[in-house]
């Protein structure tokens, strides 16, 4: 189950033998009497409405059997206007919606790059999802992943677009000063892929590549560490049979044409731009590699949470509210739509549709659908964090031992983001930790060491 | 005669104009073959695989996206996308406040070392060490110290166009010609006087030289600093249009630089003729 399956969805079973919404004895008296709070939203506003109402609810009648008698005597929507009118249901939202504490700092400046993975930070601008939390929030493009950690150290970003590496490579002072950051959400999963020049379209076997040159974006990303996962297991060895080079995204669809490159695990739309363009094909998604996997995180230093704790949750509640709305596959169109231009993804309205709809060109004359090519869910899993630093472990960008969940609890605010959830409406996993596969290996983020040890092909240390 | 000459001059520019223009045209020319794909597909892709037109734009599309951003030059739409004319503006503006801190700093220094042979000693290790630092190789240490990125940018520009005027005004304070300062001595002439009536004058065309290679140096230095630190500016249009492959605007903004760099380096020539005096 995602997380932005509908709790309330009356078809969803959570409890076998139970009602849909685990609190009555049966289907039908479940929806005869909770009508009220078990409407499917269908807004995030409604969804706000429901919380509150049957907190209100609840409130009022404390006792189920009273509630359940009057609901059953007067009907639900007689219910909810008798409710308010002694209670303002409408001001509670509004109230419920924009947090409980003051805003310390309403105008803020979040960076991000133009790549699709930064969808919910930069559609939260132009459909409304910072206003609505009553943030000024202005974002501002990026030129690079080492510029945005600068700008963001810095302050001149009060959060930030990042790979989802780059936060614990941050902490752990790899590359840079030691600061201690955070991610209080992941923004997109799967959305990734490998792209290879058209001259290689019958070497599908990667066993075939050694004396490639194939291109990342960043040394601490998800891209690299899923293209090294995935050569190792067909037998090649990133650091020793291909070349792997650090290329702004880019300048990797210009490199692929000028035959600099032979491929790259690269962000979309970059990988569909290639395509676009004629000069690649997809090998695979990412999502083939792992799917599920995170992508890039919405960061911030831990500073600024100590700073203005009530901004900072309002801004979560932004993104997370976002990130719901791109989940949808419905509304995956008019996001395309909104970021395309020059202030934002500035790319062809085209080619982010391909890419956010899972309908595309696969370069070689088909075209493929997979509505889960690209998916948005915020909750910042700690295992991510732990599977993220074994891989560290292995290329050998950490030296030595790390305390796994000491770092990853640090770096990835699960609880902050269950908070956030539950408040909002929306159901967040009771754990932090889960299991997961790569590539048909099972992760267990209780065993990272064993995990670590039983990859054959890595970085001799 | 030398109206006639001027005129050869501009009909061989003209030609030569012309014939860049042709060869543009032709080698840009729709030229790949192209297989064929289904109605479906092709809508999928771009204009490049379906049509087989060229990668690098012509100069029809060239010309046509210039008129584009002539007609609106001064747009705004956030922060992230403003019109040409603004953003040349931005630039204009870096520029023009870096260079001013670096004549602040540069002339009283050269004086200086031009007038006072210890010091020209003393400063010269320092000086030839500094000079040829590139622009690039000073931004991530100005990132990390200065920590703001537009301060980070005017500081780059400080920092590579105070040389060559520093240089240039000392060589001419030293170079000043011994008779005269030797007939201000004889008069008596106190020594600020003497720096602002005799030297200034007589070192002002060196000077203004140097000033006029450190307005060209700053303009280069600013396209790459944009690039860096982003946000508003020339350099961050070059950038922002790379990353959505527009050669054609690529190649209209490098235009734009080109025809800016012009402007800054004639205001600059024609001070420099003003104070030129024959000997």
């Amino acid at each position: 189950m995602s997380t932005f399956d509908n709790p309330f969805d009356p078809a969803r079973r959570l409890r076998a033998g139970a009602c849909s919404c685990g609190q009555h004895a049966s289907q039908s008296e479940h929806e005869a009497t909770l009508q009220l709070s078990c409407d499917i939203p269908e807004t995030e506003a409604k969804r706000y409405e429901g919380v509150v109402a049957s907190a209100v609810m609840r409130a009022v009648f404390p006792k189920e059997i009273a509630r359940r008698a009057f609901l059953k005597s007067v009907g639900t929507s007689s219910a909810l206007a008798a409710l308010s009118q002694f209670f303002p249901i409408k001001t509670a939202t509004e109230v419920f919606a924009q947090g409980a504490g003051k805003l310390e700092k309403t105008d803020l400046k979040v960076g991000f790059i133009p790549i699709t993975c930064a969808t919910p930070i930069i559609m939260a601008d132009p459909l409304g999802f910072y206003k609505k939390q009553g943030l000024n929030v202005e974002v501002v493009k990026t030129a690079g992943w080492a510029v945005i950690r600068d700008k963001t150290i810095n302050k001149e970003y009060d959060a930030a677009h990042m790979l989802a590496p780059m936060p614990i490579a941050i902490s752990l002072g790899l590359g840079s000063q030691p600061i201690p950051y955070t991610v209080p959400a992941i923004e997109n999963i799967n959305g990734q892929g490998i792209t290879l020049a058209m001259k290689h379209k019958d070497k599908r076997d990667p066993k075939d590549w050694k004396g490639f040159k194939l291109a990342i974006p960043f040394d601490y990303s998800m891209h690299n560490y899923l293209l090294r996962y995935y050569l190792a297991e067909h037998g090649i060895d990133p650091d020793a049979d291909v070349q792997l080079r650090s290329v702004p995204p880019p300048e990797m669809v210009a490199n692929l044409r000028a035959d600099n490159i032979d491929g790259f695990l690269a962000p979309d739309n970059i990988c569909q731009r290639a395509i676009y363009d004629g000069v690649g094909f997809m090998h695979i998604l990412s999502k083939e590699i792992w799917d599920g996997h995170p992508c890039c995180s919405f960061a911030a230093s831990k500073e600024f949470i100590t700073t203005s704790p009530n901004s900072f949750a309002a801004l979560t509640r932004a993104i997370v509210d976002a990130t719901a709305y791109a989940s949808k596959a419905e509304n995956r169109k008019s996001i395309a739509e909104a970021i395309a231009p020059a202030a934002y993804l500035n790319a062809p309205p085209v080619v982010l549709e391909q890419v956010l709809t899972g309908t595309y060109a696969d370069g070689l004359g088909g075209i493929k659908t997979d509505p889960k090519r690209v998916d948005f869910d915020p909750f910042p899993w700690q295992s991510f964090a732990v599977w993220m630093m074994t891989q560290m472990q292995r290329w050998g960008q950490i030296k030595g031992d790390v305390d796994y969940k000491g770092v990853a609890e640090q770096i990835y605010l699960a609880a902050d983001t269950a908070k956030v959830m539950k408040e909002m409406g929306l159901t967040p996993p009771a754990t932090s930790y889960k299991s997961f596969a790569v590539m048909g290996k099972t992760f267990d983020p209780e065993k990272p060491k064993e995990y670590l040890a039983s990859f054959k092909i890595r970085k001799a240390t | 005669m030398i109206k006639s000459l001027r005129f050869r001059a501009a009909v061989v520019s003209i030609a030569i104009f012309l014939a860049f223009i042709g060869v543009w045209h032709l080698a840009t020319r729709q030229t790949a073959s192209v297989g064929t794909m289904s109605p479906e597909y092709a809508k999928l892709m771009g204009l490049t695989a379906t049509s087989g037109k060229s990668a690098m734009p012509g100069p029809l599309d060239v010309g046509a996206k210039l008129w584009e951003h002539l007609k609106r030059p001064f747009y705004d739409n956030g922060p992230n996308d403003k019109g040409l004319g603004i953003q040349l503006g931005y630039s204009i503006g870096r520029v023009g406040l870096g260079y001013l801190i670096a004549v602040i700093v540069a002339i009283p220094l050269g004086f200086l070392i031009g007038m006072s042979p210890l010091m020209n000693k003393a400063l010269d290790p320092f000086i030839q060490v500094l000079k040829p630092i590139s622009p690039l190789a000073w931004m991530p240490l100005a990132l990390y110290t200065i920590k703001d990125s537009s301060l980070s940018a005017i500081f780059v520009i400080f920092i590579c166009s105070v040389w060559p005027m520093l240089l240039n005004t000392a060589f001419g304070v030293a170079a000043v010609r011994k008779e005269w300062i030797n007939v201000a001595r004889t008069l008596e002439v106190g020594t600020f006087r003497r720096a602002f009536t005799v030297i200034l004058p007589a070192a002002a065309p060196t000077i203004l030289t140097g000033m006029r290679i450190s307005i060209g140096i700053a303009w280069l230095v600013i396209v790459a600093a944009e690039m860096l630190v982003g946000g508003t500016g020339i350099g961050y249009f070059v950038w922002n249009e790379w990353n959505n492959l527009s050669i054609t605007n690529v190649i209209i903004a490098i235009l734009m630089i080109g025809v800016v760099g012009m402007l800054l380096d004639q205001i600059l020539a024609r001070f420099t003729r003003m104070v030129t005096f024959p000997e």
